[in-house]
């Protein structure tokens, strides 16, 4: 359940929605590393700031923020932080 | 050289079917979503609202029960000065129509195939996933031995109170925490869950459980932290945090 008021703190269970209109697939599953303190976990544990027009996706250990996805009115933007990598099981 | 495309994301249109009371604040909701290719356990979708000025609203809200009927079922509770919770909780009606995007969400959810001990232990309207699980798990021919600890303010702030409390077999076990009120009878403490209540409610570390915990952020983390602090293995506990306090 999404937060009701702007940038309310869930986590990235709640960024599936928006991810899959840039990722094919659920990217939330896969494992991302953080550049800023080199913790692992799945973007789903992140912590994330969701609203209307951006998801920001902080890392659960530092709290850099890893990427942020900003929806405009005529394009959509992902602008990456400290998401240094991202592992997908295969 | 390809071209990057974002993903082609399908807003289903979707009609309310009934919208059930659940407790005093909270609705099930029943909607029909033409086409839906059915949902795992604990899955989630994302509601979009559209005014009639063209402002849209978008929330997400977890699927109470899983499967492949293209009538869906949604808990919804109510947060005071929300957007869109006070609307799909006292406004909505039957016929009325509203979009869906998913299922949703890959991580935060059961597969029948896992024969480990699973543990679910729900925060409030955390229970709307959480119940899902528990109901494929006993719908399914899974022998995967189930524990639900339900912690909430009183009886009649728990959403499907009366279906879980007439769970007693069949594999799976409910466990109630009151954090504010207790129903006649009870016999065990009133107050925010501790590290007493999860001992005698949560599998033992030794028996190595897939954990589920879901509820305001706050509750989650607690309770995430506790389990850790007990000895089970963070790879083990996944969370989804509904925010709030």
């Amino acid at each position: 359940m999404r937060a009701e008021n702007a940038a309310v703190v869930v986590d990235g269970n709640a960024a599936a929605g928006i991810l899959s209109e840039i990722f094919t697939g659920d990217v939330t599953t896969t494992i991302g590393v953080c550049s800023g303190c080199g913790s692992s976990g799945p973007l789903a544990e992140a912590v994330v700031e969701i609203d209307e027009f951006a998801a920001i996706v902080r890392c659960r250990e530092c709290t850099h923020t890893m990427v942020t996805v900003l929806r405009g009115p005529a394009e959509t933007r992902v602008v990456f932080g400290t998401l240094q990598e991202l592992r997908i099981s295969t | 050289m390809s071209t990057v495309v974002a993903s082609t994301v399908t807003w289903r249109e979707a009609r309310v079917v009934e919208s059930i009371p659940a407790t005093a604040h909270a609705r099930i909701l029943r909607i029909a979503a033409p086409g839906w290719p059915g949902s795992l356990p604990g899955q989630h979708v994302d509601v979009r609202l559209t005014a009639e000025d063209g402002y849209q609203a978008v929330r997400s809200y977890s699927l109470g029960l899983a499967g492949t009927d293209d009538v869906i079922e949604l808990g919804v509770d109510e947060v005071p000065d929300g957007e869109v919770s006070p609307y799909l909780v006292h406004e909505v009606r039957a016929d009325d129509v509203l979009e869906v995007l998913g299922p949703l969400g890959g991580y935060f959810v059961w597969h029948d195939d896992d024969p480990s001990p699973v543990q679910l232990i729900a925060g409030g309207s955390g229970i709307v996933p959480l119940r899902a699980m528990l109901r494929a798990r006993l719908a399914s021919a899974s022998a995967a031995p189930f524990r639900l600890l339900y912690s909430t303010r009183s009886s009649q702030d728990a959403i499907y109170r009366e279906e879980l409390e007439a769970v007693d077999d069949g594999g799976a076990e409910v466990d109630w925490a009151y954090t504010r009120a207790a129903p006649d009878g009870w016999t065990g403490t009133v107050g925010r869950l501790d590290g007493v209540a999860l001992d005698a409610a949560v599998w033992p570390v030794a028996d190595d459980p897939l954990v589920f915990v879901c509820g305001p952020t706050g509750f989650v983390e607690t309770v995430a932290k506790a389990l850790v602090a007990r000895g089970h293995s963070p790879l083990r506990i996944k969370t989804e945090r509904f925010g709030g306090v």
